[in-house]
């Protein structure tokens, strides 16, 4: 991992409020809430670098749950210990919490609501381009040479095509950067 | 003790719901209708469509529904802490081997290995996405305009989808 700006330590009122704003809008789920963690965390308040940030999602991914409340817990933990990934974690869960609490108590029919799907018809599209050019922006900095280039397309491959399961690919990912590291070093530490 | 069993269904469900999403839906149905009988199907879609249509994982918001429906708001409490927990742990545990090795070469290699692959998800996953979303005119000309305008300028992500909501509620 690389080193990320530790001068940037977070209070944590401003730490909970930025994982409160993006529970609050990250619709969709999975990986749809990466663009806007990366916007806050890396770019806003540049509390991780986009190494840190890729290797974050390569850790949540690895565990069962939703990868935005992981994150939380993970960003949470590195930046600040425990009270840390709590009050990160808290900030992430609170919105939707509060929601679907208000939806329980008071409008049980918003799945039908007309106004509601015509809104989610625009914010998809959104959405798909939001994790798209997300996508992009880390390619740009996590691909340096063509050794990357041919892992990336073979890792798309066998995503789309042999449809292998995200955690087995990145496990095959881990064990490839691991060897190359094991190899240059059999050969008199060179640098790959 | 519903209370209880609430907060353990959960817990169950969080501790094995790998990928996140529409992946944990299938154990969720599992649990909540076919086992316990805590909501019916019709009303299980419905908690699906409200999961769609408000911020949060599914998980939590079927979480927080069912255990308001089941035993008010202490059920709802119940059942989201537990949803939540396995995965805190596991996290915490993994962050601390991750932070705790990481000037160790292997590590350095083997996430710089795994990064492209991340790369890949990301892109992966939006492809995937816009094949079941982009079904008409309408969605694929509001797909390439927001391209755009998320290269083009730097207006937030939270602008950009309460804008392009509105775009969808005038079109």
């Amino acid at each position: 991992m690389t080193k990320s700006q530790e001068k940037n330590k977070p209070a944590p009122a401003i730490l909970f409020m930025t994982f409160f704003k993006i529970g609050a809008f990250t619709f969709g789920g999975g990986l749809a809430m990466i663009p806007l963690i990366r916007r806050e965390v890396v770019e806003n308040r540049q509390w991780l670098t986009d190494e840190d940030f890729m290797d974050t999602i390569a850790v949540t991914q690895s565990a069962p749950g939703p990868i935005a409340v992981n994150s939380a817990t993970f960003i949470g933990y590195k930046l600040a210990g425990i009270p840390g990934a709590l009050t990160a974690l808290s900030g992430t869960v609170l919105p939707s919490f509060l929601v679907i609490l208000l939806i329980a108590v008071f409008l049980e029919n918003l799945g039908q609501s007309f106004l509601l799907q015509k809104f989610f018809s625009g914010v998809r599209p959104a959405v798909i381009a939001l994790i798209l050019t997300a996508g992009i922006r880390m390619g740009r900095k996590a691909l340096r040479n063509t050794t990357d280039y041919l892992e990336a397309v073979i890792a798309f491959l066998l995503l789309i095509i042999a449809d292998f399961h995200p955690i087995i690919l990145i496990i095959l990912g881990a064990l490839w950067g691991a060897s190359r590291v094991h190899h240059a070093a059999k050969q008199g530490g060179n640098k790959q | 003790m519903i209370l209880l069993r609430l907060f353990l269904t959960f817990a169950f469900i969080g501790a094995f719901s790998f990928g996140g999403g529409y992946s944990m839906l299938t154990l969720i149905q599992e649990e909540v209708v076919l086992h316990h009988n805590w909501l019916n199907i019709q009303k299980f879609s419905d908690i699906v469509a409200i999961s769609e249509m408000t911020p949060g994982p599914i998980a939590i918001n079927a979480a927080t529904y069912v255990g308001y429906r089941t035993a008010g708001f202490p059920g709802s409490l119940a059942a989201t802490v537990g949803v939540i927990l396995p995965s805190f742990f596991i996290v915490l545990a993994l962050a601390k081997i991750v932070l705790k090795n990481k000037e160790n070469p292997y590590f350095q290699g083997a996430f710089s290995g795994l990064r492209p692959v991340i790369v890949v998800l990301i892109i992966g996953a939006s492809l995937r996405l816009g094949t079941e979303i982009i079904a008409d005119f309408k969605s694929l000309i509001l797909t390439i305009a927001a391209i755009a305008i998320i290269f083009l300028t730097k207006i937030h992500p939270v602008l950009i989808i309460l804008g392009f909501g509105l775009i969808g509620i005038l079109m």
